[in-house]
């Protein structure tokens, strides 16, 4: 293999500090920042919905619902552009459009972390607190859903009120379960792991994050609106008839979908071009593997979410009809759109969580990682066969019945792949030295958890078995035990495996322990009976349900409650570790081989003062002799680059 | 995983892992299966009301039995991992990296053929419990291609609307009643549509589910066994009342169902009259009844009255599927 | 900073965030709509009576311009815009429906038939409305309890037709429905109208329809 060479920009030798301009002399509210975007906001949808009026409130289906979508939308997207605009985040292309060079002003202190920042590492940051705020929110929406069905008759609230609850729930998870572990970590410690000063474009790394915050405001638009009927699917045309909170949805989606591609897209060309010398494929951490193919499934599927959005909000606006059959469309279209793009996203929730356990595993085991080849062969056959089952989300819907036996093979020589993940996984854990810290407890829950979510999927891939669990609990089940249970457990791994890499601090390891328990015990609680219920005829996102199903329902609630209180454990640890009252961690807490772990805690703006020239893959455990992961002082970059080429497996 | 090559390939350690891990990984996983398969397998849903709702709990349980070993070979090499092999085991012993550790071609080679071979099985068995009973109870679309064997099949029409099932029964005068009885030991063929938004219609105990999207005549076969109450489902969200969309259906004898049926005609015939045509698909007015949505004066693509339609299949009386080809698209 | 003052910035901004979380809970309670309670004072063995109507536009709320139901609360004699409904149960119902809305042809002709009970349509029985002839507006159908009566469209072009709710019976053109039912055990039942009225949504079947408190609600049936 060949050495990349890392663009000049990144060369050896270059070391630029952060500018420290006027700019960090300046008092904090000064310039733009989440403050001056709040206004953009505000302004952008008044002037959005002032157009919107201007335009279309004589329209006679205007008139007769009271209701103007064109002025909503008009609204929401100027909104959006006010925030990117006044964020900062247009400075630069108008700047160079009217000709014009924009000099990027980089400040230090904490105020960056409200600002349009450039730094990876800043923006690792700002979304690893807006992921969390994205996951407590629909936290938050889970419980008031739970809350519902404690009872099959008696209401808490209006069947409307609860499917709005139900719909929120969905689209915020999911937009927030797509960039969990690419947009924090894969932003933080890709260019760490693989040796590089940056991303390739630090301006649509910060686009893309200032995008997904943008749809969390969208999003949450949906609540005032009253709300939206479809659940994150959105199926049309019930989607088209719906009132004005379905505008927040498609034009949510359109937002951070656009977010999502830019992030998926950059991160892609980030791991291809920006590898140090001596990153070969084969050197590669698997955590890198699995970001990479979750960056390749972004950028290719998302489109044909935004696309589908895009034809949503026509037919709710300009009254084309695409997804209207009366009138030329299809309302089978939107199903097959969104779930072309449903599918890949499925597993854009599900390989970071993979890449992360298998990143864990070798520190906690002290053993290598077992067959790596395979492992991120896995990913990759994951990634690919992923465009390949999306029939069936359809099975009953009448869209090409002949062709049901494809999709159901497809869809289980997906678990093919799959089974390589858990390959790597047990090879690596036989006759280890497991020490159990709180992210090794995780990786393990993330087997015991992703097993059941991947078995059930092939209950449900099975045609003649889905007539009976489609579009019941039994699929709602399955699919919290392969994200909630996988992504979201890896995530919580990770978040406590890599503060101290971050922040230089660490976690309470024994609230991070009670924190696991909790979460571990209660999530298997909540979500095993829901198989059952699912399995006794409980269709999904019903405010009634069979008197018969209520025990089951009830462990189910009170389960996710205290299920829910364990994020509770978490958010205190978090704060209180990390600002209330710090902890210095060591260098190395954990022993890990891993790159990123070869430079300072938090790392330098520059992350490592030279580019390193990696000699070996991290996972050289328990060796007789100790094999170095990387020169990070490389005195001659020719010679260096060259013996990477040379040595090392 | 062979018993002598374990991934670590250490073959100068006595611990003999796997002497322990596969007698008990068989012990428990036959008796889970047995007890599985004799205890609660006649009990899985959807029971057996209907051939495809056997069909599906046969499928159930064959899957449920495949699976079990597999969960538990998992679990079992965890729980045995978990136990030897942590560090906080006196004199756990040192583990051992090197080329060895990092992959075992026998192992991985062992280990995809397994899973590919376990796989391929399911798909093949799926495939033939799909064909067989027709569909296995799955919605088919407009032309289905797998239809079962019966001459005498009773078409029943099922219309969803925000937020109810009707019933349409061709072969009794087109009536259309809330009510849905069908006899026993009949093949009906379940034609399933919308008059709005998508739908699907979920006879729970007799293993039927097919979406319900306006326009399209969505064909679900099933032949009944057992008389009884089964539960009508809407199960896709279709709206605020989707949790409403919740009702019973009835299989009686065929002589009940006679009498049920031609009484029943004759109490709806004043309404009867003013239906539409029996159709296999209606055109809805996107307007709705007031009108309002497409205007001013935008008619549907397929020019209709009021609801009705040009009917796509013209003999209403035949047995839907003894007329149908197998072209598809 | 010191760390009591870090701890007092978390407790004030954890302050913040319960603050959300409860007001958007709230607002959320508060957006049902109220309940017309017919058990108060409801002497047992003696009939209830419900007295609706159905407005082409209700004229109050969020939605003015909307298609709905409102009930006559007995305690105030008021006409209140909402789908809840409160009643004892196993007791004899007396529903009276004034339809004030105009009708169309149904989409579903199915819905012309009276069921479940016997109903009057401006005192003379009926049991059926063939809707290609005679306009229908509205039914009001109660799926669980097999109810669903049908309600006759009123002429827009009468002069007293009514265009903003709520209207008034002495004054304004309409249709008296009225049938009785016995109520069942306690529990609530979903009622709804069959007929595609949202006006300006698709289908019709938006907005109003998909709204508690306009075309939609719960008959509460209270021990």
């Amino acid at each position: 293999m060949t050495v990349e060479i890392a663009p000049p920009t990144s060369g050896v030798g270059e070391v630029r500090p952060p500018t420290r301009g006027p700019a960090s002399r300046r008092p904090a509210w000064f310039g733009q920042h989440v403050g001056t975007a709040l206004v953009g906001m505000v302004a952008g949808y008044a002037l959005g919905h002032w157009i919107g009026n201007v335009i279309a409130s004589g329209y006679a289906h205007v008139q007769g619902s009271g209701e103007n979508d064109v002025a909503i939308v008009l609204g929401m997207v100027l909104g959006v552009l006010g925030w990117l605009a006044g964020i900062g985040a247009l400075n630069y292309p108008l700047a160079k459009l009217v000709g014009r060079d924009s000099v990027p002003r980089e400040t230090t202190g904490w105020t960056r972390y409200f600002r349009y920042n450039l730094t990876h590492k800043v923006v690792g940051m700002q979304y690893l607190i807006m992921v969390l705020v994205f996951l407590f929110t629909g936290g938050l929406l889970a419980m008031a859903i739970r809350t519902e069905l404690l009872s099959p008759t008696s209401h808490i609230y209006g069947p409307g009120t609860y499917i709005s609850i139900v719909s929120e729930h969905g689209t915020v998870m999911m937009m927030m379960a797509s960039s969990m572990v690419l947009g924090p970590l894969g932003n933080y410690l890709v260019p760490l792991m693989i040796g590089s000063r940056r991303m390739a474009f630090p301006r649509v790394e910060a686009f893309s994050f200032w995008c997904f915050t943008a749809g969390y405001f969208v999003i949450l638009s949906a609540l005032p609106l009253g709300g939206f009927p479809t659940g994150w699917t959105g199926y049309a045309p019930l989607q088209t008839e719906a009132t004005a909170g379905m505008d927040s949805y498609l034009v949510g989606f359109l937002v951070v979908g656009t977010g999502m591609v830019l992030a998926g897209f950059n991160i892609v060309v980030t791991i291809i071009h920006y590898r140090a010398p001596g990153m070969t494929w084969g050197r590669m951490p698997i955590f890198v593997w699995s970001i990479l193919v979750t960056g390749v499934l972004l950028a290719t599927a998302t489109p044909t979410l935004a696309v589908a959005c895009l034809f949503g909000i026509l037919d709710r606006t300009a009254q084309t009809a695409f997804y209207v059959n009366e009138h030329g469309g299809s309302s089978y279209l939107w199903e097959n759109l969104f779930w072309f793009f449903g599918h890949p996203e499925v597993y854009i929730m599900a390989l970071p969580g993979f890449g992360i356990v298998g990143e864990m595993l070798p520190v906690f085991t002290r053993k290598p990682l077992f067959a790596y080849k395979v492992g991120a062969a896995g990913m990759v056959g994951v990634g690919l066969l992923s465009y390949f089952v999306w029939q069936h989300h359809l099975f009953q819907s009448g869209i090409n019945p002949d062709m049901r036996p494809l999709y159901m093979l497809t869809t289980e020589l997906i678990s093919i792949p799959t089974g390589f993940i858990f390959l790597v996984g047990l090879g690596t854990l036989y006759k280890a030295k497991m020490r159990f810290e709180v992210p090794m407890l995780f990786c393990l829950a993330l087997y015991f958890n992703f097993l059941i979510g991947g078995i059930t999927g092939v209950f449900l891939s099975d045609v003649p078995v889905d007539v009976t669990v489609h579009g019941g609990f039994f699929v709602l089940s399955h699919f919290h035990y392969t994200i909630m249970g996988g992504l979201v457990f890896a995530f919580f791994g990770a978040v406590y495996y890599w503060t101290p890499k971050i922040t230089g601090k660490t976690l309470n390891q024994r609230l991070g322990k009670i924190h696991f328990w909790m979460m571990f015990v209660f999530f298997n609680l909540t979500f095993f009976p829901l198989f059952l219920v699912g399995l006794f005829d409980q269709p999904r996102r019903v405010f009634e349900y069979a008197k018969n199903l209520q025990t089951l329902n009830d462990v189910a609630s009170v389960s996710a409650f205290l299920l829910g209180s364990s994020f509770l454990v978490f958010v205190a640890n978090f704060v209180w570790s990390l600002w209330i009252d710090p902890k210095r961690a060591p260098a190395n807490p954990w022993g890990s081989n891993g790159l990123e772990w070869q430079t300072a805690s938090p790392p330098a703006w520059y992350n490592f003062e030279r580019i390193p020239v990696v000699l070996a893959d991290p996972y050289h455990y328990s060796e007789p002799t100790e094999v170095p992961v990387a020169d990070l002082a490389p005195t001659n970059f020719a010679d260096a680059a060259a013996a990477a080429n040379g040595g090392g497996a | 995983m062979s018993e002598q090559t374990g991934p670590g390939g250490t073959p100068a350690t006595q611990e003999r892992p796997f002497r322990l891990m596969i007698p008990l990984w068989v012990v428990l996983s036959a008796a889970g299966d047995l007890i599985f398969w004799f205890v609660a397998g006649p009990h899985v849903p959807p029971g057996g009301m209907s051939n495809v709702a056997r069909g599906a709990q046969f499928d159930f349980n064959v899957l449920f039995v495949v699976a079990l070993p597999v969960v538990l070979a998992v679990w079992v090499y965890m729980g045995y991992a978990i136990v030897m092999w942590r560090a906080s085991r006196p004199g756990a012993p040192e583990p051992v990296g090197g080329p060895a550790a990092r992959g075992n071609f026998k192992v991985q080679v062992a280990w995809i053929a397994t899973t590919t071979v376990v796989v391929l099985g399911m798909f093949v068995f799926g495939t033939v419990e799909l064909i067989v009973p027709a569909g296995a109870g799955g919605g088919e679309g407009p032309n289905p291609i797998w239809t079962p064997a019966s001459k005498n099949i009773l078409p029943i029409q099922v219309i969803a609307q925000q937020w109810k099932f009707t019933y349409r029964y061709p072969t009794f005068g087109g009536m259309e009643t809330d009510r849905l009885v069908v006899p026993d030991h009949t093949t009906i063929a379940f034609h399933v549509t919308s008059l709005d938004v998508i739908h699907s219609f979920w006879a729970y105990q007799i293993g039927v589910k097919a979406d319900a999207n306006p326009g399209i005549d969505n064909v679900a076969f099933a032949t009944t066994r057992q008389l009884g109450t089964f539960t009508v489902r809407c199960s896709e969200l279709c709206g605020i009342w989707h949790g409403a969309m919740y009702t019973y259906g009835k299989v009686v004898s065929k002589s009940q169902f006679e009498k049920w049926a031609i009484s029943t005609e004759r109490q709806l015939a004043p309404n009867t009259k003013d239906l539409p045509p029996f159709a296999y698909t209606y055109t809805p007015s996107a307007n709705g009844a007031t009108g309002g949505y497409y205007t001013p004066h935008v008619d549907p693509y397929s020019k209709v009255e009021h609801y009705g339609a040009t009917p796509q299949h013209p003999k209403v009386t035949q047995p839907a599927a003894a007329t149908v080809t197998t072209a598809t698209g | 900073m010191s760390r009591s003052g870090r701890i007092a910035i978390v407790l004030g901004m954890l302050a913040v965030v319960v603050f959300l979380v409860v007001f958007t809970a709230m607002s959320f309670v508060g957006s049902e709509p109220p309940t017309v309670n017919l058990t108060a004072g409801h002497v047992p063995g003696r009939p209830v009576h419900l007295v609706l109507q159905t407005d082409g536009a209700v004229g109050v709320g969020p939605h003015p311009t909307w298609v709905g139901y409102q009930a006559k609360d007995p305690a105030t004699g008021a006409w209140v815009q909402t789908g809840l409904w409160q009643v004892p149960a196993h007791t004899k119902l007396d529903v009276t429906i004034y339809q004030f809305d105009s009708g169309s042809a149904l989409r579903n002709q199915n819905w012309g038939r009276v069921t479940g009970v016997s109903a009057t349509l401006n005192t003379a029985p009926f049991g059926l409305i063939d809707s290609n002839k005679v306009p229908v507006g509205h039914t009001f159908s109660i799926p669980a309890l097999g109810i669903s009566v049908p309600l006759k469209g009123v002429n827009t072009s009468l002069k007293n037709f009514c265009t903003a709710g709520p209207c008034n019976p002495a004054t304004q053109a309409h249709n008296t429905i009225t049938f009785s039912i016995t109520t069942p055990g306690p529990g609530s039942y979903h009622w709804q109208c069959f007929i595609p009225c949202g006006l300006g949504f698709l289908y019709g079947n938006g907005g109003p329809m998909q709204t508690e408190g306009f075309m939609g609600g719960f008959l509460e049936v209270m021990a």
